[in-house]
Parts: C-alpha cells; structure tokens; sequence
C-alpha cells in the first residue's frame, strides 16, 4: 500500500488533466472531480491503516520516484515524505476536500464554468498534497506555488467582474511578497548545506549552526516564516484574506480556510528542528500570532458580509495556530488545524447555502430570523459556531484551543501576555460568531428562502457538522514527529476559566444581538469611528495603499513618459509606422502598375548587371 | 547564302519584344494584355532561332519548341480567368477589377 503514495498526489493531477482536455456535461464533471479527490482519501486511510494506526515510531517512509534536476551537486528529487505529520495533512486535505468538493456540486450547479471549476479545484488538491508530502524544500516549494496559482484562478473564476479579478491579483502579489522571503530562506540554506532535502536540513542545522553560527538559524527561520506569513494571511500580510472572498465559497472553505491558508503553519511545523535552534524566531511566531488573532478578531466584531466575517475568523484561527507554534506546542498546532479544517470548512458551506438559497445576499442585516426557512444550515451554524467559539466539551474546538491556551501559559517571559491575549480572542470569538448566529437566524424576519433538499448539499454539512462536535477525540498520530518534549503541565483551572469566558462571549452576544437590538446599535453609534478602524482591518489596506501601490502606480505612470521613450523609441515607432504606409500604398490593386514594377525592375537588374 | 546578320534579328526582337511590353503596360482590355503578351514571348523565341541558326546549334529551336508550349498553355488558363473575371464583374477592363489592394 505504501508502494502507491505517489498515486495520492498523481490522482487529482490526472483528474484535473482529464477534465481540463476533454469537454465534458456536469454529471461527469462532478464525478470525475469528486471521484479523484475521494479515491485518494481512500488510499490515504488504507496506507494508514496498514502502516499500524496509532502505533508510534510506525511511519516514517520515503518514496523517491526520480531526481528532478541537478545543479551544482543540488539535486532534489521528485519523492514523499510520509510521517503522522504529513499524513494528517493529506487526511485533512483529501477528507474534506472530497467533502467540499460533493457540496460544489450542488453550489454550482447550473454555472457556465462548471467544468473548468472542477478542473481546478483538482489542480489545487493536487498541488496542495504535493506541498505536504514533498520530501525536499523545492518539491515543497513548487506545491507552495501551485495552490498560490489556484487561488488566484478560483478568486478570479467569475473573471466577468473585474472586482474579482482584482481581489486575485492582490491575493496573488500580496502572497508573493511572503513566497519571494521564503525563497530567499530557500536560497540560504542550499548555500550552506548543499542540500534541501527537509530532514537533512534539519539534522545538519542542528550540527552547525551553533554559537556563534546561531544568528544563521536565526536568519532562515525568520525568512521562511516570512513565506508562513504571506500564504496564512498573518499580520503584516493579511489583507488578501477577506478579499479572496470574491470566489465561489466552497472555494473559500477548501482552499482559503481548510488547506492553503494553513500551509504556513504546516511549514513552520515541518521545520520544527530549525525553529527550535532560535528562541527568537519562535518568539516572533507567536507574536505574530497573537497579534493577528486579536486584530482579526476585533475586525471581524464589525464585518456586515457573512463570508468577511468567517474570513477574518479563519486570520484570527490561524493566529492561534501560529501562537501555539511560537510556544512550542507543536500538535497543539496541528490539532487546532484539523479542528479549525473541520468547522470552517462547515460554517463556509452552510454559509453558501444561505447566499444560495437568498439569491446571493450576503449582508447579514438583510437577513433575519431565516431558522426556519433553513433549518440544515440552522444547525450547521450552530455545531460549527459552537466548535469555533470552543462551548466546553461538546466541541472539537474546546479541544485544541484548550491545549493551546494551557501551553502558553507555561512559558516564561511573555507567556502571561500571550495568554492574556488568547483569552480575551476566545471571548471576541464567541461574540462575533454568535453575533452572526442570532443576526442571521434569529430576531425578525426579512427575507425568506427555499433550503435546497438535495443529498449533496446535506451529506457534507452532515459529516463535518458531526466532526466539528466530536473530532476533538481524534487524535493525530504525531507522537512521533516532534520529538521534543512538550510541556504537559495540567492546570485544571484554565479549561474552567476558558469554559467560562466562551460561555460569556455566547451571552454577551446574546445580550445585545438578541435580546436588546437597540443597546447594541446604540454602543455602535457611540462608537462609531472606532467600528470603522475595526470593520476597516485596522486601516492596513489604506496604509498599503498609500505605502506601496500608489508610489508604484506613480512611478508606473511616470515610466510611461519617460525620456528614452520621447526620444529614442518614438521616432522609431513613427518611422516603422510611415514605411508601412507608403509601402502599403503600392499594393493598389492595378494589376497594369505591377507589370510596369516587374518591367521596370526587370531593367535595373540587367543594366546593373551589365554595368557591374 | 547570304546569312541575315545576327544583329538584325536581335534588333527585330528587341523591337517587337518592346512593342508588346509597352502594349502590355498601356492596355486596358485584357484581351489585347494577352494578345501582347503573346507578342513578347514570340519576340524572345525569336532571339533564341536566330542565335540558334548563328552558332549553329539546335538548342535554340527546343528552345522556341518549350516557349509555344507554354503559349498554348498561357493562353488556355488566361482566356479562362478572363471569362471568369467578365461573368462576375461584367467587363474586361484590367484597371476596374482592382479588388485586392493593400
């Protein structure tokens, strides 16, 4: 079974070739998209099973097909990696993704580009698990390209509205900025180890840089966290996010909330010996982190689009994930990962059901008491809000974001800040989630709608709407991959204390959104400037824009008109352009003035010839 | 046998050979283009007879032999274009069918 991990990636691949080659109607379509995508989910649990389940020490396997180039004695090859960490990361991706790509099926049905769509949602799996199980940083890096390409091709699906093809050229560039960091981390460690092979790297990085090498380690960590920080939508790099919310949203819940925005943390964990060799670079994680989660979170508080808001709640998620990380708390990370994969992948689906089944509104306060009308995404809401707001015990989330908040406070130095600060983004999650729950469920009816009753809608809400409660009892076999030992201090009081501030988020939001309407607009319009800097994401698209586009759309125009152009290259222009005409001129049509030209030519070549 | 000398016959060609030229370029009914065309190909067969009877040699008459193939072919297709170019435009005036220009 472990013979056929390449299939894993190569399954997708073929069914996005195969789609994109040949025309094809929308039954086939779905089922070629859904049918690769699930094939491989199903390889991946039979290659887990059989390679022992839970048993540690059990799986860590490299398949090496070919050697992909070779330069200057660096030679990646095309070949997998398979340990409990890259195995969790193709469960989460082939698992869901099947799901997500069942629920497309019924969110697209009837789109011009159906099956273009599928193309490239099989494109992206691909890539995304390529990106998982590389076993070298380059093979990595060109899955970390891949699914940057997806993303841009799926943001920009409905390329009609030019508004959507700009959300996806600022996806595209603002990642690149990140993807341009790492690279150059790239760059520095295959000069110093000649090789990029991922467990090498780590091994001789451990070996060498040390002392006063340490600022090295240092270095590269920073750098490819760099790249973490552009694909994971992390502050400084996270105002992508909320625009790519202009694809189709079970795109959103595939590529920009279940897998591609978590490749940062996928790669951070990836290169965990690295970043324990720098103290500083892992502090900067979990800075970066707990930054991005509080000004997500608050951001979030005053979004009126459905899909912004569960947008800003995925940058504020994956800030948890990068804290964790940044304390060490490696399958904590992990963990939350494949929780978060699993409710916001259903709260993004049950949100498309409820743009679908109001002919694309998407402002919730044009929504109201809609419980009845859909009850499937009712409930769905509610397993997924629950989980994400972590509502104790009964929720995955409760879970990882539990293991993630005892982990921070174990550390020394700025461990209590950091804590202070998860906490207080557990309560602004609780709020803003269940804000929406009450706005868009409950209180008073103003539009209503027809919940489509198909299976491939329910099947998938259903699964992951079970998962988001129980998956918290699922384990990730990681034992094995971090094995540093991590901090497993009990203090019984933090899951009480975390319990409780949930539990007072879901009232507060009750309080003002359900109960007294009016003392939340009232403490809106008291506020009013601050729900702007909020609703805004704390004012970094107007800084970017007045920092970085306008100067370069400036020197843009200015390099239009400049000097080498007026007078080197226009008269160029101008004289091509004049040949041309009088040229032109002598193809008249006469076909008496073309004999006179052959005549006429005729005698310059002989009284040449006869006079030379 | 007084042979006529090579120049004489060379000069008659050369004349001839220009009188259809200039009917060729000055012409506007395409038959009387063809009809000069003939002229100028019988001029340049000319040329190759007398050069042939001057030195001697038969090429000169294979020669003349290929160019009233060719004629006879020239002909052939061009009286069809020319029926061609008068059932769709009604006329045979060379300068009025000018359609493809540049």
């Amino acid at each position: 079974m472990l013979n056929l991990l390449w299939m894993i990636p190569v399954l997708p691949l073929a069914g996005f070739l195969l789609l994109v080659l040949m025309p094809h109607g929308e039954r086939r379509a779905a089922l070629i998209g859904c049918g690769s995508v699930g094939i491989a989910f199903l390889l991946a649990v039979g290659i887990f099973v059989q390679s022992g389940g839970w048993a540690p020490g059990s799986m860590a396997a490299t398949q090496t097909l070919w050697t992909w180039f070779e330069v200057e004695g660096l030679r990646p090859g095309i070949g997998f990696y398979l340990d409990g960490l890259s195995l969790t990361m193709t469960g989460i991706i082939t698992g869901v993704g099947f799901l997500i790509h069942v629920y497309s099926a019924y969110y697209m049905h009837g789109d011009a580009g159906f099956a273009r769509y599928f193309a490239w949602l099989n494109l992206f799996v691909s890539a995304m698990l390529v990106l998982v199980l590389a076993d070298n940083l380059v093979l990595l890096y060109l899955g970390w390209e891949g699914v940057g390409l997806c993303s841009y091709l799926l943001i920009g699906f409905w390329y009609r509205n030019p508004e959507n093809g700009y959300a996806a050229r600022k996806a595209f560039v603002v990642t690149r900025v990140g993807d341009t960091s790492m690279a150059i981390g790239l760059f520095l460690l295959a000069t110093h180890f000649g090789t990029l092979d991922i467990q090498a790297v780590q091994a001789a990085a451990a070996r060498d840089w040390t002392g006063e090498e340490r600022w090295l380690a240092t270095l590269a960590a920073l750098l490819l966290l760099g790249g973490a920080v552009g694909k994971s939508a992390q502050l400084p790099l996270q105002t992508w996010l909320p625009d790519a919310m202009a694809g189709p949203t079970p795109v959103s819940a595939l590529i920009h909330a279940a897998t591609m925005v978590t490749a940062g943390v996928y790669l951070i964990a990836r290169m965990h010996g690295l970043y324990l060799l720098s103290p500083t670079a892992l502090t900067c994680v979990a800075v970066v982190g707990a930054a991005t989660l509080l000004l997500a979170g608050c951001t979030a508080l005053c979004q009126r689009d459905i899909k912004r808001i569960l947008a800003w709640s995925t940058v504020s998620q994956i800030g948890y994930m990068f804290l964790a990380l940044g304390v060490g708390a490696w399958s904590a990370a992990i963990f939350h990962l494949m929780t978060h994969a699993f409710f916001k992948a259903l709260l993004f689906m049950a949100a498309g059901t409820v743009i679908h089944s109001l002919h694309e509104e998407q402002d919730i306060f044009n929504m109201g008491g809609l419980r009845r009308d859909l009850p499937f995404a009712y409930f769905s809401f509610l397993a997924g809000g629950a989980s994400l707001a972590a509502l104790p015990l009964v929720t995955a989330g409760f879970y990882s974001k539990d293991a993630i908040l005892l982990a921070t406070w174990d550390v020394p130095w700025i461990g209590w800040l950091l804590w202070l600060v998860a906490m207080a983004g557990a309560l602004i999650t609780a709020v803003y989630i269940f804000r929406l729950i009450f706005i868009v469920f409950h209180g008073e009816k103003q539009k209503s709608g027809h919940e489509h009753a198909g299976l491939e809608m329910r099947i998938p809400l259903a699964v992951l709407g079970v998962l988001a409660l129980v998956g918290g009892f699922i384990r990730p076999p990681l034992d094995d991959v971090f094995l540093v030992a991590e901090a497993a201090a009990h203090h019984a009081w933090i899951p009480v204390l975390a319990s409780l501030v949930s539990i007072l988020g879901v009232g507060i939001a009750w309080h003002f959104f359900l109960r007294h309407p009016a003392r939340a607009l009232a403490v809106a319009d008291q506020y009013a400037g601050l729900g702007r800097f909020w609703g805004s994401g704390w004012g970094f698209d107007a800084l970017y824009d007045r920092l970085f586009v306008n100067p370069f759309v400036a020197l843009a125009r200015a390099s239009r008109r400049d000097l080498a152009d007026r007078l080197l290259w226009n008269p160029v222009a101008a004289l091509s352009r004049l040949s041309h005409e009088l040229l032109s001129r002598t193809q008249n049509g006469q076909m008496r003035w073309y004999a006179g030209g052959i005549a006429v030519g005729c005698v310059l070549v002989v009284t040449g010839s006869v006079m030379l | 046998m007084n042979a006529i000398p090579l120049e004489h016959s060379l000069l008659l060609a050369s004349i001839l050979f220009c009188m259809g030229l200039a009917g060729v370029l000055v012409r506007r009914n395409i038959i009387f283009i063809l009809m000069s065309l003939e002229i100028m190909f019988n001029a340049a067969g000319l040329a190759f007879v007398a050069g042939a009877a001057h030195w001697g040699q038969p090429d000169g008459q294979v020669m003349f032999l290929l160019i009233l193939t060719l004629a006879a072919a020239e002909v052939a297709v061009g009286l069809a274009i020319v029926l061609q170019v008068f059932r769709s435009f009604h006329t045979v005036d060379a300068d009025a069918v000018s359609e493809l220009q540049g």
